[in-house]
């Protein structure tokens, strides 16, 4: 929560240009008839997928060439909200021209891809990517009814959650690519668990496999294991700065040991690391004087310099020394 | 054109109500809590807006009517402090309230199960109402509070309070109702009903938003939510909000002076436009009974056209509305309330609630209606769930049948 979260922005306004663009004028909506495709020796598919219980389903046409299994013509329905419409459409278009081979390849990303203006601008609201990942996945059911085989056969990852139809990968993807700590950021980002909610966790209305709490703590298990490893060889191969605290006391104190203290000892006086901060701009480290140092005139000036540039000439250039 | 029919989210500030608060913002801005002149010279219109409230909703001068800073805090305030003195030290620890209550009741009631209070969340019936032997039924002798809404934002359905008060009453348990739906759009008469708290908000009555009320009879016991100086006899710190009280005040006198011939007037526009809607559109329903709905509200739910959908068209229009379904409110909910009431799942993500005002004028209603009907036109044509559905030749009306489906 920061200033520009005080005053919560309209969702609309999180659409791209390409969305709205479409949500008010989509090229492809309409039906192509048994006629229309048999009059030109063509096939049509008609696939559903969604449920307006949830809210959202979309229904695709595809009139598809036998010979060349090419896609010539595909139209689509929609009970949806704007972005449902929008990604529909534009899911459609997509599969026109292609075959159907290589319309089954087309993802969700695809879609919300090709609903951006610019491409490191997300095209809907984490909370609307569902109606892309709706548009990927009837897409599927289209090429399962085509091909005569069940849909969940181009799906080669286990599905967490059945509404969104989220996969384990995508989850675990998603979970780490954003640093996700919460069930509902889960849900925000994906749609994973936010309808039928079966999936968060067990006690739902119906037993799941697999449930996002224990999805989310797996991951981030593996998660702070992946950074310990790398902070353990970040340690072996002296780079400081990714090292984690422990591992930094002890780069310290070695070499606090092997070329400081001996010189304050020699004066009657020693030293001891209290604590270690980071920050963006410094690694500042917190020491005490002790003994003849904690009264030393020069322990603020003098020895304090002495000190810092040892570390920042052996470890990093971010060391600032504090004594308290 | 631009028309705004949200008016149970907010309103307009009646320009006769920003007239009598312009004073106060700046040549009578003295704290009113200072001995000076400067702070005594609001008096009189405090007082005289003090007046306005007492009488426009028939309190006793036994009673409590202390100025809060919204309906919200109003709600807060009568749950949290019933926690504080009938539930943390008594003997009591039961709270019942309904299903379809404001998010400021509901969010405090689940607020206060996770402090270990027992809450019941009673359903409403397909017309939208709890009824008062339901509410019966539920109060054991470790009731402390009922609280249930004067009328219901989203379908405009009054609720039974009298009858609810007469079993509270009987029961000897305190009786809450969130009144902002109801004050200022409806008689709210509280004489002839019993009720021991009624929050209310100037916003919704045509006065500025940020300031509200609560009504406490006969000036019964309750713990300040905000703790502080002495404002409001020590019921309610803070400094006075001198101009938005003396809003308040007129903003309610203005509502309530023949309220009849004032309600008469929006629901004949009402009616009109909803008439109009369900006679032009086949295949769709509007929630309750009219009579029995706050003047100004419909619920209309439009089979085939998902509610984000229908508000995106009717804002290219420039017509203001708003939904409870899911997209629009970021939430993957359904339409609460819809699905309380009996309608399926389709059907609870299609309403859309027209609120008006006692500004909206004919050719408003008028716009609405063309506009509304080609919203659906070509939503329809894009629509796979209205696809599969044979619409009703001849646009055949149903109407209050939402639990049939």
């Amino acid at each position: 929560m920061a200033k520009n979260d005080l005053l919560g922005g309209s969702l609309w306004d999180a659409y791209s240009n390409k969305v709205t663009t479409l949500m008010n004028n989509p090229q492809h909506q309409g039906e192509i008839t048994e006629e229309e495709a048999s009059a030109n020796g063509h096939k049509l598919i008609v696939a559903d997928f969604g449920a307006e219980s949830c809210g959202d389903a979309v229904r695709l046409y595809w009139e598809i060439d036998p010979a060349t299994d090419k896609i010539v013509n595909s139209k689509f329905k929609s009970f949806g909200c704007g972005t449902a419409i929008a990604s529909s459409d534009v899911m459609t278009e997509l599969c026109i021209g292609k075959t159907v081979q290589e319309a089954v390849k087309i993802t969700n990303i695809d879609v919300e891809m090709a609903l951006r203006d610019d491409p490191d601008t997300p095209a809907v609201p984490p909370q609307k990517m569902h109606c892309s990942v709706m548009a990927y996945d009837v897409i599927k059911k289209a090429a399962g009814l085509y091909m005569g085989v069940d849909a969940e056969s181009f799906e080669e990852e286990i599905i967490v959650c059945e509404c969104a139809r989220i996969s384990l990968g995508t989850l675990q993807e998603v979970i780490r690519l954003n640093d996700l700590t919460t069930v509902e950021q889960i849900t925000d980002y994906t749609k994973a668990g936010g309808f039928c909610k079966s999936c968060v966790k067990p006690g739902g209305h119906e037993d799941r496999e697999y449930y996002l709490v224990d999805i989310l703590e797996d991951t981030r298990k593996q998660m702070d294991q992946e950074k310990m490893a790398a902070a353990a060889d970040a340690g072996v191969t002296g780079d400081f700065e990714t090292m984690t605290l422990v591992q930094k006391i002890k780069a310290i104190d070695a070499v606090i040991d092997e070329s400081v203290r001996q010189f304050l000892v020699m004066d009657g006086g020693n030293m001891e690391v209290i604590d270690i901060k980071d920050s963006d701009e410094y690694i500042d480290v917190y020491i005490r004087y002790l003994g003849a140092c904690s009264s030393c005139s020069s322990s603020t000036t003098g020895t304090l310099y002495a000190i810092e540039s040892t570390l920042k000439e052996k470890l990093s250039g971010k060391i600032r020394v504090l004594p308290i | 054109m631009q028309v705004y029919m949200d008016n149970n989210a907010t309103t307009m500030v009646d320009p006769q109500v920003l007239e009598v608060m312009l004073p106060y913002f700046s040549e009578q801005y003295g704290n009113p809590n200072s001995l000076h002149k400067f702070g005594t010279a609001s008096h009189p219109a405090i007082s005289k807006a003090i007046d306005q409230v007492y009488t426009a909703i028939n309190a006793a001068d036994a009673d409590d009517i202390i100025f809060t800073s919204c309906a919200t805090e109003s709600n807060n305030w009568v749950l949290k402090s019933i926690w504080v003195d009938k539930i943390l030290n008594g003997d009591k620890n039961h709270i019942v309230t309904t299903e379809v209550e404001h998010p400021s009741v509901l969010s405090t009631c689940k607020f206060l199960e996770e402090q270990g209070v027992k809450v019941t969340y009673l359903p409403v019936n397909e017309q939208g109402i709890v009824e008062a032997h339901t509410v019966k039924s539920f109060i054991t002798d470790k009731t402390a509070l009922v609280s249930v809404m004067w009328a219901n934002n989203e379908t405009g359905m009054i609720f039974p309070i009298k009858e609810i008060g007469d079993i509270c009453k009987e029961k000897g348990v305190l009786f809450h109702s969130d009144g902002v739906q109801a004050v200022g759009k409806i008689p709210v008469d509280l004489q002839a009903v019993h009720v021991d708290f009624v929050s209310m908000s100037a916003h919704k009555f045509h006065g500025p938003k940020g300031i509200g009320a609560l009504y406490i009879k006969n000036s019964q016991e309750l713990s300040p939510l905000l703790n502080g100086g002495e404002h409001m006899g020590g019921r309610r710190s803070g400094t006075l909000n001198v101009p938005y009280i003396v809003g308040m005040g007129k903003a309610l006198e203005l509502a309530t002076e023949n309220i009849e011939e004032k309600m008469a007037a929006i629901r004949a526009k009402r009616d009109r436009l909803e008439g109009a809607l369900l006679e032009a559109i086949p295949e769709t329903f509007t929630v309750g009974d009219r009579d029995n709905r706050t003047p100004n509200t419909i619920l209309i739910s439009i089979r085939g056209v998902e509610g984000e959908g229908m508000l995106w068209d009717l804002n290219n229009g420039e017509i203001g509305a708003s939904t409870g379904s899911a997209c629009a409110s970021e939430d993957l909910e359904a339409n609460t309330v819809m699905l309380a009431i009996g309608a399926d799942n389709e059907l609870a993500h299609t309403g859309i609630r027209l609120s008006l005002s006692r500004f909206t004028t004919d050719e408003e209603v008028d716009y609405v209606i063309n506009h509304f009907k080609n919203a659906v036109t070509r939503l329809r044509a894009i629509s796979s769930s209205y696809a599969k559905v044979k619409p009703t030749p001849g646009g055949e009306v149903q109407e209050c049948e939402l639990h049939h489906h």
